[in-house]
This record gives C-alpha cells, sequence and structure tokens, in this order.
C-alpha cells in the first residue's frame, strides 16, 4: 500500500475563490493529490507551491477545532474532514469562502457576527448558596445540555441557515441556531438560576433572540459536523417553551395558580 | 514609517488557550484592564485537542486520593526533575480550579451520586480525571470563553462597552516583547486579517502560547505551536528550562499522510486496544523496564484480566508511561516488524464487539472513519509517535509565574517550564493550565497596580521591531536579483531536520548535525521572502514564525546534546540510563547576544547560550512521601543524606 | 495585489442574500453540484398527490362506509346526513342543518395537526415555498420574517392539534376493533381490510406520539429529569419515536389514504373484502 500511494496520485481540477472586499473570481488550479487526502491537504499544496499568499483558516485539522470552514461544491463544510475519495477524479472541486458572511480575503470570511451574537446570550446564573465543589447534577439531566456543548464553533449552521445567508437584514434580530442551541443549552442546564435572577430565557429566546424567524428547515443539523440535532434538540424544544409562556393559556393558568399558592 | 497604532491597558496575555483565558480571567477579576491576544479566532486554541481530562484529587471515586498521591504520581512521572514546588502547588489547588469551572457553567459527566465523575489514567494512582467523554479540552475552552464573555457583559452593564476592561485581539500576532531597562513595556503586534501593526502598552505581559511541536514534521501539535512565547521569551532575555524534554506521545496516526501525527487517544489502550507488531505478537511484553517489573502483567492472561478485576491483577504493560510505549514502537519499527506504513498496529477490533468500540471511543471511531476511512471495530489501526508536549520552557518562579530576571513577565501553561520534570502524566497538562494560568493572571496583575510608575516604549523599539516584521517583503536572494527562499520549504527542512536527527532517540553526531543544519536554515530564513500583500497572508505569518520555530529548536538541540543521560522525554542511545547526577542539574538556555538582536549565522555559536544550575533540594516534608527504597533509584547520594 | 479582481457589485442593485455587497463576489445563487432539487420535487409532488385525492375523497360524501369498515376520512361522523354505522362512531352532534360533506366536520383536526407539525412545515417550507428550497441554495424570496407574524405565528398552536389528535386516533382505534366483525356485525371476524385498518392505526398512534410537542409535553419540558423518573422513560420513549418523525409521517399519511381508499374500493363494489376467518 505505502509504494501504491505514489502511482495513485492523479492531478485534480480545483476552482478556488480568490479575492477581497473588492471583489475576485474563481481561480482555477492543477493540483496533485495523493491517496488518502483531505480538500484542506490540497489547498495547504497550493499554498506550498503555487499560491503562497493563498489565505485559508485552519487549526486542528481533525475536525475538532472549527477553524477551516468553507463551502465545497457549494456546500458548507469543514475543509479537513472532507476526504478527495468522495469527488470522482474528473470532476472539478469549488472551494469558496462562507457566503452567508462578509468576506476578508480568498478562503476567510468575517465571522463577527456569531461573537456579536454570543454575547448577546446572558451567561450561566450560578445557583445561589451553592458553593464551588458542592455542586450536585444527575447524568440524565445534563445528558441534554451535554449534547449541545460538543459544538466546536465552526459557524457551518450560522452559514447555511436561510435566514440570515439569503436575507442580510435579519442578522440584527437573528441569532441564528448555533446561539438559540446555545440559549436552550443554558435553560436546560439543571442548575442554571437565571429565572431565580428575574431572567426567563423561554420568553428571551423569542422576544430577543429571534427564535420565531426559524422555520425548523433543519438545514443547521444537516451540515452539523459533530452530528448535534440541532432542530430536534434544541429548536423545537425551545420553540415548545416559548409556547409554554406565551401561547398555552392551560399552561399560563396552572402557573398562575400554582404561583398564588406559592 | 507611519506612527503606529498605541493602546494602554495593565496586563497583555498573549495566547487565548486554557492557560491564557484562565490568566485573563483571574487578571480581570483582580481589577486589571486586561487584553487577550491570539493567533486564532477565539476559542479555537489547541486546548481543545485535549480528550482525557483534567487531573485533580477530589476524590469523588475514590476516597483513597488526595493532593499528596498526587504530588507523588506527578513527580514520579517526571521522574524527580520537577520543579517540586509547582507540583505541589498544582496537586493543591487543581481540585479548586475544576469545581470552579462547575460554577461558570461547566458539565462535566457524573458520578451516580451527582458529583464529577473521575477516570483512570497512566500514571495517575486513583481514577483523577475529571472529563466529558472524550472532549474534556473542549468543554475547559469553552467553559472559559464563556465566563470571558460573562465578564465583558458585566462590563457592559456597568461602562456601556463589552471590552471596556476586558478584549481578545483575535487573529493577532505578538512579535515582540518590549522593554523599558530591564522591565516589560508591552508588546509589538500585527493583526493578521489586515497586516497592521500596533503597539500595546502594558507593564504585564504573561505568555501563555503553548508548545513547539511544529519544528517536528510528525506532530499533533495545530500550526500555531511555533513556540512563539518560548521565543518571545528568549528575546526579552528570560532563560528557558530543560529544553531538551519533549513528550513524543506513542500512538499518533501514520496514514493516510495527510492525517500522520495525530492523536489516538490513551484511552484507547485504557479501555483493551492492544499493540501488536507485524507479525501479530503483542511486544510490549518484551519492552517492560525493570523500575516497573513488578507493577506490570507478565503473560496476556493476566493483562486482560486487569481491565476486569484491577485489585488481582499487574496492569497490561501497553499502559507503561508514555516514553516507554513510544520508545517500544520505535525499536519494533526499526527492527522491521512494523506496519505497511512504519508503524505498529492498535488493534481494539479483535478485543470487543463493534457496538462496545463505537460507544466507548465514538471520536476514535468517527476519527478514523472520516480521516483514514479505516473502520476500527472492523480492523486495527496503523500508529506510531507523534510530538505531542514540550516539557521545557519558560524558567518561572514557582508562586507567581514570573520569568525569571525580567520583571513584568509572567508565564503558564506548556509555554513555563518545570512543572512537569522530564514527562508529563496525562490529564497534568489541563490541571497546570488552571492553576498556573490563575497564578500568572494575579501576579501579573498584582504587580502592573503596585507599579508607581510604567515603563515607556520607545520609539526605536517600535521601528526596529516593524523593520523586522517586514523584512520578508524586501527579501533577496543570495546575489542581488536571485529568488528569495521559500518560507514552506524552509520549514519542511526544518522539521525534517529536527524529526529525524532531534527526535525520540537521539545520538552525539546527529544533534550536532542538526545544530549545523540549523545555522544553515537560519541563514537561508533571513532570505525568506514572501508574495502578495500583508493581508491575511499565510506566506509571510510562517517567514515570521520561522524565527521563533528556529529559536526553540536550536534550544532543544543543545540542551539534548548537553545531558548525556536517558530520563523520560529525553532518549540518549549514547547514554541509555538515567543518571541520578543528573537530577540535581537543569539546563538553562539563554539567548547569546543580551541585546536580543538576531544576528549568529555562527554555525559553532549559534543564538543560545547553554548554562548548567543546580536545583534546590526537595522540601522534607514532601520527601517523607516516598519510601526510602523508591527515593534511592532517583536522587543521589549526598541529596539522600542531607 | 496578488489576485486578479472583478468588479465589485454596484450599490442600487446589490441583490441582496449571498451575492450582497459584502460576501464575496460570487454570482451564482448557489455553486451545488448534486442533485440538489430531488428532495424538494419528491416532497411537493408527494404532498400534492395526497392533497388532490384527499380533497376528492374528503368532499365526494359517498361511498365511505361498507360494513364494517368506516373511511378514516369520515369518522367519527358528526352530522345528520352520516351513513348509518351500527355501533359507530356516529354522534349527530351536528343535527340535520349540516349540508356538506361530514369528513370536512372532522377532517380540520388532523388536517390541522399535519399542517402545524414540526416535519410537515419543514416539508411544504422547502417544497412549495422555496424557504429555503435546499440547503446553501438562494431563496427567491426578497424578504423574509418567519413564523413571527400572522399567519404563521399560528405554527405555535401544534400542541392544541395534538391534544385533538389523541381523541381523533381514539376513535380510529375504537373503528379498529369494530372491523373485528364481518359483514352482518358479528363478532370474531376478521378481514383483510382488517390488516390495512390494524397497520393504518399502529402508524396513526406511532405518528401522533412522535409528535415533538407530544415529546415536549410527556417530559421535555422538565428541567431535571431525575426527580421524575417516569416521565423520563416516557421522554425517552417519544424521543426514540421522534428520531422517526419523517417516516411515521409519510407512512401514516399513505396508510391513512390507503385505508380510506380501501373502504371506497369495497364500498363501491370495485373489489369484495376477502374475509381472513
Amino acid at each position: 500500500m505505502s509504494t501504491a500511494a505514489a502511482s495513485t496520485a492523479y492531478d485534480a481540477h480545483f476552482r478556488v475563490w480568490r479575492g477581497d472586499t473588492g471583489g475576485g473570481g474563481l481561480k482555477d488550479f492543477t493540483v496533485e493529490v495523493n491517496e488518502g487526502e483531505v480538500v484542506l491537504d490540497i489547498i495547504h499544496r497550493l499554498q506550498a507551491t503555487q499560491a503562497p499568499d493563498l489565505a485559508v483558516r485552519w487549526n486542528c485539522k481533525a475536525g475538532k477545532c472549527g477553524s477551516c470552514s468553507a463551502e465545497i461544491n457549494g456546500r458548507p463544510r469543514l475543509l479537513c474532514m472532507t476526504r478527495m475519495s468522495v469527488f470522482t477524479r474528473d470532476e472539478t472541486i469549488t472551494v469558496t469562502p462562507l457566503r452567508a458572511f462578509p468576506v476578508v480575503r480568498d478562503l476567510v470570511t468575517d465571522v463577527g457576527y456569531n461573537y456579536a451574537k454570543a454575547r448577546e446570550v446572558p451567561a450561566f446564573v450560578p445557583p445561589p448558596g451553592v458553593e464551588p465543589g458542592a455542586y450536585r447534577m444527575a447524568q440524565e439531566d445534563v445528558d441534554r445540555p451535554q449534547e449541545f456543548r460538543k459544538c466546536i464553533e465552526c459557524f457551518l449552521c450560522q452559514d447555511t441557515c436561510h435566514v440570515v445567508r439569503d436575507h442580510e437584514e435579519n442578522k440584527t434580530s437573528f441569532a441564528g441556531p448555533r446561539f438559540l442551541m446555545r440559549v436552550a443549552e443554558l435553560d436546560m442546564h439543571p442548575l442554571d438560576a437565571a429565572a431565580d435572577a428575574g431572567l426567563d430565557r423561554k420568553t428571551t429566546a423569542q422576544e430577543e433572540h429571534g427564535l420565531g424567524y426559524c422555520n425548523i428547515t433543519k438545514c443547521c443539523t444537516e451540515v452539523c459536523p459533530e452530528n448535534i440535532r440541532i432542530t430536534d434538540n434544541a429548536l423545537i424544544p425551545l420553540k415548545e417553551r416559548a409556547v409554554d409562556r406565551k401561547y398555552d393559556p392551560l399552561v399560563w393558568l396552572g402557573n398562575k395558580i400554582r404561583r398564588r399558592e406559592r | 514609517m507611519a506612527q503606529v497604532e498605541r493602546q494602554q491597558w495593565d496586563v497583555v496575555v498573549v495566547g487565548a488557550g486554557g492557560a491564557g483565558l484562565r490568566a485573563a480571567i483571574e487578571a480581570r477579576e483582580q481589577g486589571a484592564r486586561t487584553a487577550v491576544i491570539c493567533k486564532s479566532l477565539f476559542g479555537k486554541a489547541h486546548t481543545v485537542m485535549a480528550e482525557g481530562g483534567i487531573a485533580a484529587a477530589m476524590a469523588n471515586v475514590n476516597s483513597g486520593d488526595n493532593w499528596q498521591v498526587h504530588f507523588r504520581d506527578t513527580m514520579r512521572g517526571g521522574k524527580f526533575l520537577n520543579q517540586w514546588r509547582m507540583a505541589e502547588l498544582h496537586a493543591r489547588e487543581a481540585p479548586d480550579r475544576v469545581w470552579e469551572l462547575e460554577t461558570w457553567g461547566a458539565l462535566f459527566d457524573r458520578t451516580k451520586d451527582g458529583r464529577i465523575s473521575q477516570r483512570n489514567f497512566g500514571g495517575h494512582e486513583y481514577p483523577r480525571l475529571a472529563h466529558v467523554g472524550d472532549r474534556t479540552g473542549l468543554e475547559l475552552i469553552r467553559t472559559l470563553q464563556q465566563k470571558i464573555v460573562a465578564l465583558q457583559q458585566e462590563d457592559k452593564k456597568e461602562f456601556g462597552d463589552y471590552e471596556a476592561r476586558l478584549k481578545v485581539f483575535q487573529e493577532c500576532t505578538v512579535t515582540r516583547v518590549l522593554k523599558e531597562g530591564g522591565r516589560v513595556s508591552g508588546a509589538f503586534c500585527y493583526e493578521r486579517e489586515s497586516g497592521r501593526f500596533f503597539v500595546i502598552e502594558a507593564p504585564g505581559v504573561v505568555l501563555a502560547t503553548g508548545g513547539i511541536g511544529k519544528s517536528f514534521k510528525v506532530t499533533s501539535n495545530s500550526w500555531e505551536y511555533t513556540g512563539d512565547g518560548h521565543a518571545l521569551a528568549l528575546l526579552a532575555g528570560a532563560p528557558l528550562l530543560n529544553m531538551e524534554f519533549v513528550q513524543f506521545h506513542p500512538t499518533g496516526m501514520v496514514w493516510p499522510p495527510s492525517v500522520k501525527g495525530i492523536l489516538v487517544t490513551e484511552s484507547v489502550r485504557g479501555d483493551g486496544g492492544v499493540l501488536r507488531n507485524s507479525d501479530g505478537k503483542r511486544f510490549m511484553f518484551d519492552y517492560i523496564p525493570d523500575v516497573f517489573k513488578e507493577k506490570y502483567a507478565e503473560s496476556e492472561e493476566e493483562g486482560d484480566g486487569w481491565y476486569e478485576d484491577p485489585d488481582h491483577h499487574r496492569r497490561p504493560p501497553e499502559l507503561l508511561p508514555r516514553d516507554e510505549v513510544a520508545r517500544a514502537i520505535n525499536a519494533e519499527v526499526k527492527a522491521g516488524r512494523g506496519s505497511p506504513h512504519g508503524g505498529v498496529f492498535l488493534d481494539v477490533s479483535t478485543r470487543m464487539p463493534a457496538e462496545v468500540i463505537k460507544r466507548r471511543l465514538p471520536s476514535m471511531y468517527h476519527q478514523f472513519k472520516e480521516l483514514a476511512d479505516v473502520d476500527i471495530t472492523a480492523e486495527p489501526m496503523e500508529v506510531g509517535p507523534t510530538c505531542h508536549y514540550v516539557m521545557g520552557g519558560v524558567a518561572v518562579d514557582s508562586d507567581t509565574a514570573a520569568a525569571r530576571g525580567v520583571p513584568g513577565l509572567f508565564a503558564a501553561g506548556e509555554v513555563a517550564g518545570g512543572m512537569h520534570g522530564s514527562n508529563r502524566l496525562g490529564g497534568n497538562s489541563l490541571s497546570d493550565l488552571l492553576v498556573f494560568g490563575r497564578r500568572a493572571g494575579l501576579h501579573a496583575a498584582r504587580y502592573a497596580a503596585d507599579l508607581a510608575v510604567r515603563p515607556v516604549v520607545d520609539e526605536p523599539q517600535v521601528a526596529t521591531a516593524a523593520a523586522e516584521a517586514l523584512r520578508p517583503f524586501s527579501a533577496e536572494g543570495p546575489e542581488a536579483g536571485a529568488a528569495p527562499e521559500n518560507p514552506y520549504t524552509l520549514h519542511q527542512e526544518l522539521q525534517q531536520a529536527m524529526n529525524d536527527l532531534v527526535g525520540i532517540i537521539r545520538r552525539e553526531a546527529e544533534m550536532a548535525q542538526a545544530l549545523e543544519k540549523l545555522a544553515e536554515l537560519r541563514t537561508r530564513a533571513r532570505r525568506a521572502g514572501v508574495e502578495g500583500h500583508r493581508q491575511f497572508n499565510p506566506g509571510w505569518h510562517l517567514a515570521l514564525d520561522l524565527r521563533n520555530m528556529l529559536l526553540v529548536s536550536e534550544c532543544v538541540a543543545r540542551a539534548a546534546l548537553e545531558r548525556t543521560e536517558s530520563r523520560g522525554g529525553h532518549t540518549r542511545e549514547d547514554h541509555p540510563g538515567m543518571n541520578r547526577a543528573w537530577r540535581r542539574v537543569n539546563l538553562l538556555c539563554r539567548l547569546a547576544d543580551p541585546t536580543g538582536g538576531l544576528a549568529a549565522t555562527d554555525p559553532v555559536g549559534g543564538q543560545i547560550d547553554l548554562e548548567r544550575v543546580t536545583t534546590d533540594p526537595v522540601r522534607p516534608d514532601l520527601l517523607a512521601l516516598f519510601d526510602k527504597e523508591e527515593l534511592v533509584k532517583y536522587l543521589a547520594e549526598e541529596e539522600l543524606y542531607e | 495585489m496578488a489576485t486578479g479582481t472583478e468588479p465589485h457589485l454596484k450599490k442600487g442593485t446589490d441583490p441582496g442574500g449571498v451575492r450582497h455587497g459584502t460576501r464575496a463576489a460570487i454570482g451564482a445563487a448557489h455553486l451545488r453540484t448534486d442533485r440538489w432539487w430531488v428532495q424538494p420535487a419528491a416532497t411537493a409532488a408527494g404532498l400534492l398527490a395526497f392533497v388532490v385525492y384527499s380533497t376528492w375523497r374528503a368532499f365526494a360524501d359517498s361511498d365511505y362506509y361498507e360494513a364494517p369498515y368506516v373511511s378514516p376520512f369520515y369518522s367519527p361522523c358528526l352530522a345528520e346526513n352520516c351513513a348509518p354505522m351500527r355501533d359507530g362512531p356516529n354522534w349527530e352532534i351536528f343535527g340535520s342543518w349540516w349540508g356538506l360533506s361530514p369528513a370536512l366536520l372532522i377532517l380540520v383536526f388532523p388536517l390541522g395537526f399535519r399542517l402545524t407539525c414540526y416535519y410537515y412545515r419543514k416539508a411544504y417550507y422547502r417544497g412549495f415555498w422555496a424557504s429555503p428550497p435546499a440547503c446553501a441554495v438562494a431563496e427567491p424570496h426578497a424578504t423574509y420574517t418567519g413564523e413571527t407574524r400572522f399567519p404563521l405565528v399560528l405554527q405555535n398552536l401544534h400542541r392544541y392539534f395534538f391534544y385533538a389528535a389523541v381523541p381523533v386516533a381514539g376513535i380510529l382505534t375504537y373503528d379498529t376493533v369494530l372491523t373485528f366483525r364481518d359483514e352482518h356485525y358479528a363478532w370474531g371476524h376478521a378481514g383483510l381490510g382488517t390488516l390495512v385498518f390494524l397497520v393504518n392505526i399502529v402508524l396513526i398512534w406511532a405518528y401522533t406520539f412522535s409528535c415533538h410537542s407530544c415529546r415536549h409535553i410527556v417530559g421535555g419540558k422538565l428541567k431535571h429529569f431525575s426527580k421524575h423518573p417516569v416521565r423520563y422513560r416516557m421522554w425517552r420513549w417519544v424521543g426514540w419515536l421522534n428520531g422517526r418523525h419523517m417516516l411515521l409521517a409519510w407512512a401514516s399519511l399513505v396508510s391513512v389514504a390507503l385505508a380510506d381508499f380501501y373502504v371506497y374500493l369495497i364500498a363501491s363494489g370495485a373489489f369484495d373484502d376477502p374475509r381472513l376467518f
């Protein structure tokens, strides 16, 4: 097999978007591909041999840091987790930057939107009176938020979500799947004391983070490299929780009575 | 040159991994206005790659655990070369640092009674690693990141500005720590996105830049690990400690080439994976060193019994410390009994049902399936040693994390040396980050607050730093008009040389050869040129990082050549045994030219001076934690009777 | 500049979305090379076929009862103009004034349940509205407000349709029990139709219980599963079904149409129900 590596090398045809805020376009490259390589390897080969200033973000190269997000043949993907073997040898492979965010240069985009949204989600509220070391939580209670904490913040879900991808103007009012999932995570955290501090995450999910914009068309789930079931386990449960607060008279009445009893 | 923008902060933290973020949180909570500078996006630091867990003697799973046992394990793992005071502080404070994470929202796996679950790991006597499946590092980085955001939200409420007292400069690089007199005055930085230079004026600088793995060809480290902090400290006049100790993790992927070096977690062996050579033999039974003979199984039956009943069986030799396993694999491959791609076989497929593998090792299953198209439930993995961690680093004061000899400079995490001695135990790095990250932030903030007069950044220093950074754009070949050197080529040659000549098994002649090669590369690196402009230009970034890699590589090579013994992460073929006399010897690397200038194209003298220093004796109450018979193996005669 | 540049999109003619001025200058609405349109097209075709069929059957007002089978479209039958069904759910709540097909009275509920269902929403938003047509394929609409405004804000009422769907499924279960009679209402018999009804009712229940609102109500709304072990088990069970919600949505849609069509065939005399025992 090791000797076969050389003989299985072939030249692939790539189209890579190059440019910056001033404009740009798809540029053609012919580049060598060896057995077992991923798209990021090819981008690196372009850097080392043909385009030393080709801008790309990457870090761990093992699908754990979420840096090398881009679009390959029009689909949002991690460059390091897309094996060349999924393409045919005569196929032209198109690599572009994420198309929902402002471009910086080549494959690098300005993902500042995501960091701005992250700041708008109120942080975990520690339970008052519980000392560090005295936190007790059952595994079945942390299972749900733990799934969401697998998120590597590659922002592919934010990129593919049509709410902001196709409508720039919605960026002010919509947090995007990643950060709605963060709201869900905190609302499901067994010890989050936001409610006692007067913060109702169920209501703010809709009123401040734009949950209502989501039309659950599941593209976020489709592109998630961590296979987090964003829509089914975070967004829809969050929508149901918002309904509890705002549209369910039975629950509303029940809460009213119980609160009075207390 | 146009005026370079200046900003004033109290503390600047270089690096946004676990140590950097923990330092920044502490400094800000102490009231210091704190800036964090990191090469990548916020939250992408290499800490996310840590899989196993955070070692802390919380005694949640085994009540016999306490900080003394943890201290003992750490010293044994480091073969007694650790700065014992650091190991002590680390073992004492780690539980508090873990519990604190929970108050910031971290969600660790739980025990039945709702506490933080702890798992077994190589070298730890009791189950000690707090973990979240096999993504503990991600949980750590995300928790710290979210705590930073929480602090920024507080500032937003109070001052109307998220970044009033704590700001993260993401995708920025520091190329020089600036000084006035002997003291730190700030940092010279460039923004990767625009290529714009800026200066941060701050009396306290915390280095938290991680390791040096990118100087080696096969490494589990990402591109960021170019030894920036090590080099910044050297250039600022601070010494590096024991740089010869580089940990090679025994199991990195070896195939396909694109993923060569990526880590295969130790849990694979902890859960029953075995190492075999091309003859199908479990060769680790042939490599149990005498000091470990009583603790490891002699037969496959006995080793296999351990997984189910650890009280009545000795553990299988696949679970020997990392350095032992790495050397054994290396020896098998050299003897011609390796796998097709130059590793050995790590097999779980014949040891557990497919369902169990997928449940216990989800991310490994995923990693091999997605990256190598190998189904680990059906066939063995091919693995080999990969450069993983550097134990050596900036020589610091154990209590304050202050770099020796440079007031205002602090270091924490992998960039700091001493804590792990000659070999780091798995799980001790994440706890190290938290314990010493906090201490560095705390003392940097205090230092800044106590200063009556702030050091000033003078214009000539800034101009020099800017000229140095711009050099690659005007580089020329050896003769005028000739093509400049390609930084990518230089980097590849450096990695190859370090891997081949200063790698896992070291020989005197090869290391001498390495120093010559480094001198040649240094000369050529001064001619490294780049195309294009300053905006997000990876070729330029690499050309600048080359300076750092060449500096730390020389430190590693010189120190390794000097230490004529084998200990932990330093193995000399020509000096195979551990020598008790070397226990008290620390090797310090300093810049040969104390002005911090980069001259030295001289292959013999080089850029680095080496100094031998003797360490302080271990405090008696700490020594009393060990049996006399054990101490005899490590300590020199005169130490024993002191 | 190292790279050649094309002219920047002029302001004022900025088409927005992926072709917004700040984004990477790429003219194409998408660069997908796979057959991304197959799925929305198939979904739209499938839903359309059901709409056409069910509209015809709902308004037909005939051939929906042949002892012992009643079409699920017409059960329970709530008007006086229903075909008499012995022991069947024949409740004349609406009396004689209702002149249209009695199916319309009851179909509102299952229709509403499916129309507001989280899966069907995805299906028709993609298939009919092209919002979006497929992932990373630009949608053709200039503005988008999602489910924030009337009428789509009413999608939040899904759980009430779930509440209504449960008794309807209960009645269909009763209908299925009644199929263990022969055409003379004697108990202890079954025909091929009994099997059709059985399969249908199992799928109807599975679809109903796999509902996201159901998952929320039985346990999803809780903060601490550990304090509610029974509801936790129910939540996990519903969660297992919920993972197959799309499959169950289609399977039950087809089965309910088939059950109706089966009744139509035997009621119109096109086919004789083979008796098993």
